[in-house]
């Protein structure tokens, strides 16, 4: 009996999340085994078309005999590239009318032309031809006639689904698109961004964690940049960093902090005198990690603020009876307690930073120093448009991202083992 | 009291002070007052000798009175002696300085006398400091796409500094860019197709993800641990490694350009967090419930819409949020699938118009206000339900 229940109860199971794993299943997971096979052709955004045989049905009245009329079908192929094979057409025909002189390509059955034009290659064109009679004497209609529309079937490669592989691309992405330049700015980016977050993000909970006027609402005011769109806020943004209308530095040279407008987005590196030596800033990058840890700070701000207010007030109560000042309070008690949300958030912080797209493309677009391998996937697959190439980069990304993961287990396991 | 202290209180307040000082400067620079210096020397030496006059008068005299003393005189030297400023200038400055000395009216001799006290002065400082700091970094870009919205291109190119609003001017002038996006560039239809996607996408995911988190949260069945980890791990998966298979499969498919593929794809991307957040509440709800309901002949479906539901509106409307917070502010996926200006959504509609270099500045904030003011509306209405969510599954970016 119970064994019946526990195979209902497995069956019912199996159907309740069917549609959310055939769903995931199909637009995350597949696509990231697509992305490996695409990885390995040669494959070009307009190469993605299938080719299809195409036919546009034109009907001619002729001037002497007003019971035939003439019907053209201008035939093509949609491809410039890839032919088509064993294209067949298929037209109805309104009742008791005839085709004469028939091309011996077609033949007419109960009312139905079919027609058998064998291989298309690439580019092809023609003007077919067929001429109708009515049987019954009576004037055809035309309307009629034009509002029956033609099939047309035939086979063509679907480039995708060959199996011509190549290295090509692998061979490209790292030898020919300055990998290491991407990858060191990629690197840059992510790690920047995320340490930035994380310290912003300690200071941010260190401060609500105390009580003050209007806490919950500057809580709230803490999580706006990272609830807003991405979109109004990049666009903000740059004009508020625009060179020469731009409010900072319209601001900054009203008050003559500075002399020359900076262009923060734009210029790819800033050189600073410092005690005589001459540093070379990334200006153009710097900005977009700092675009980025002011989006993101807030998630790792609530993450530590809610570790934070769970830490029992006796161990500080205990601290200050001590002599502890607030300065060892932070250090012994507080990073103890946050070291585990933090370790957590530095992975998921650096994975999705690793990844961001639309921050860099918004702001810069990847130019002045500021491509990352997302940007080069995006530029690759859709700019140069060679999506072989593009998918073999986000391979890259996608095989970086779990060497790191990897390592990074194996370092907290270790800690947690120790521990 | 300790000549350490005492120089940390002294100077950490007169910086504080100068910050506040500084901010209410940009402020109003940027109502086209013309504003050149921070005057830096002038406002620390200042704080410094209103710091120490605070300790040296001490209680002697009450502390309103106090208070109102040092404003007054800190207001005349800033506004009237150093430059003079217009009356609602001082006014905001006398502000800033009553909050200023009743912030310091805590702080005495014997105070500062005590073993740690320079690092409480320095830890309250700083954080006033970084209250007044981090809501004005956060909330600036905010004010400026707002006020930009309302300017003109050609009075931002005579002054750019000048973003004062006349708000004498009539109703439709003062509007102008929002009538311009509504009327030229179809800015209406947008919010319609952006709404239909997020509803979309909500009422979508719910459907698969309330069934599939209580097969997660209460059945048995094979591969069960299996899923409740892949899920995790899906959900960390990266949007711009599915871009270009999905692409090109869509494109085959004819469903680029298509706000059904839109909503495909944005329900299989929330599903992850969906099913994970919802699990978790599934899984507190007392399982007694159900056994009686069991007893009672009632099979799954009745069990989920009849107990699981009612109990679990909280969960469900803060996920029904977050993935509609998820949805409208997608842009990488509406960026790819869509390239007819007729099914764009209004992230993709902003980023379009923008490039357009001749769009005016104005438009392109007004477009920015539209798309950010539902979401931070439905943000700091429903904080409550979503920070608690946000903590448990964390909305991707």
């Amino acid at each position: 009996m119970s064994d019946t229940l526990s195979k209902i109860e497995k069956r019912t199971a199996y159907i309740l999340i069917l549609p959310a794993v055939f769903l995931v299943f199909s637009i995350i997971l597949f696509p990231i085994f697509a992305n490996v096979w695409i990885s390995f052709k040669e494959v070009g955004l307009k190469d993605i078309r299938i080719p299809e045989p195409r036919a546009k049905k034109i009907v001619k009245s002729i001037k002497d005999n007003p019971d035939q009329l003439k019907v053209i079908y201008k035939l093509r192929n949609s491809s410039l590239i890839l032919e088509i094979r064993d294209v067949k057409l298929q037209d109805k025909l309104p009742k008791n009318i005839k085709p004469i002189n028939l091309d011996e390509r077609c033949r007419v059955k109960s009312n139905k032309i079919y027609c058998d034009f064998g291989n298309w290659e690439a580019k092809y064109k023609e003007n077919f031809q067929i001429l109708l009679k009515s049987s019954d004497g009576k004037q055809i209609n035309k309307k009629e006639l034009k509002t029956i529309k033609p099939k047309l079937t035939g086979k063509s490669d679907n480039i995708l689904l060959n199996t011509n592989f190549t290295l090509k691309n692998f061979k490209k992405v790292f030898f020919q698109n300055e990998f290491f330049d991407l990858l060191s700015t990629t690197f840059y980016y992510t790690f920047f961004g995320t340490i930035g977050s994380i310290v912003f993000g300690i200071l941010t909970a260190q401060l609500v964690n105390q009580k003050f006027f209007g806490r919950t609402f500057m809580r709230s005011v803490l999580l706006f940049p990272y609830v807003g769109p991405v979109v109004a806020l990049a666009y903000t943004w740059e004009l508020l960093l625009d060179p020469y209308s731009g409010t900072l530095n319209n601001l900054l040279m009203n008050f003559q902090v500075i002399q020359e407008p900076l262009n923060l987005l734009g210029q790819k590196y800033l050189t600073i005198n410092f005690f005589g030596f001459d540093l070379k800033l990334r200006l153009a990058l710097t900005t977009v990690i700092i675009f980025e840890i002011w989006r993101y700070f807030p998630l790792a701000f609530l993450f530590i603020l809610a570790r934070l207010q769970a830490v029992p007030k006796e161990l500080y109560e205990a601290a200050e009876v001590d002599g502890a000042g607030p300065l060892q309070k932070f250090i012994s008690i507080t990073l103890p307690q946050i070291t585990a949300v933090i370790s957590i958030l530095f992975m998921i912080r650096f994975i999705w930073n690793f990844n961001k797209f639309e921050d860099i493309f918004l702001l810069t677009g990847g130019a002045s120093g500021t491509r990352t391998l997302p940007i080069n996937v995006y530029e690759q697959g859709f700019t140069i448009s060679d999506i072989g190439m593009g998918s073999a980069v986000s391979i890259v990304i996608v095989a970086l991202l779990l060497l790191f993961m990897f390592v990074y287990f194996k370092l907290i396991g270790k800690r947690a083992d120790e521990n | 009291m300790k000549t350490k202290n005492l120089i940390y209180y002294a100077l950490i307040s007169s910086i504080f002070l100068f910050s506040l000082v500084s901010i209410w400067k940009i402020l109003v620079t940027l109502q086209g007052v013309e504003l050149k210096n921070f005057n830096f020397e002038i406002i620390i030496t200042l704080g410094i000798t209103i710091s120490l006059l605070n300790l040296i008068i001490g209680e002697k005299l009450n502390y309103l009175i106090k208070s109102t003393l040092f404003a007054f005189i800190f207001t005349f030297v800033d506004g009237y002696i150093v430059q003079v400023m217009p009356v609602w200038y001082n006014i905001g400055i006398f502000a800033i300085l009553i909050f200023f000395t009743l912030k310091i009216n805590k702080y005495s001799q014997k105070y500062l006398a005590s073993e740690h006290s320079s690092q409480i002065v320095i830890f309250d400082f700083l954080t006033l400091f970084g209250i007044v700091l981090f809501s004005f970094v956060i909330l600036f870009p905010f004010y400026m796409m707002l006020i930009t919205s309302f300017k003109t291109q050609a009075a931002l190119l005579i002054n750019p500094l000048d973003f004062s609003i006349n708000f004498k001017q009539d109703f439709k002038e003062l509007f102008k860019s929002y009538f311009v996006i509504f009327d030229t560039y179809k800015f209406g239809r947008y919010i319609l197709i952006s709404t239909f996607v997020s509803v979309g996408t909500v009422i979508v995911t719910l459907l698969f993800a309330i069934p599939a988190a209580y097969a997660v949260a209460r059945l048995n069945f094979f591969g069960k641990n299996f899923l409740s980890t892949s899920i995790l791990i899906i959900y960390m998966f990266p949007a711009i490694v599915l871009v270009i298979p999905l692409y090109t499969v869509f494109s085959q498919l004819g469903l680029r350009n298509s706000v059904g593929g839109l909503l495909i794809v944005y329900t299989a991307t929330t599903l992850p967090v969906a099913i994970y957040m919802l699990q978790g509440y599934f899984k507190s709800i007392p399982k007694e419930l159900e056994e009686a309901a069991i007893m009672d002949k009632l099979n799954w479906f009745g069990i989920i819409i009849k107990i699981i539901l009612p109990l679990s509106i909280p969960a469900i409307s803060s996920v029904a949020l977050y993935v509609f917070m998820i949805a409208w502010n997608e842009f990488l996926f509406s960026l790819m699938f869509l390239d007819n200006p007729n099914s764009f959504t209004l992230s993709r509609a902003i980023q379009y118009l923008s490039g357009d270099a001749e769009t005016p500045r104005q438009y392109l904030m007004a477009g920015s206000v539209i798309v950010t003011i539902p979401v931070l509306l439905i943000f700091v209405y429903f904080e409550k339900y979503l920070v608690s969510g946000l903590t448990a599954g964390s909305v991707k970016g």
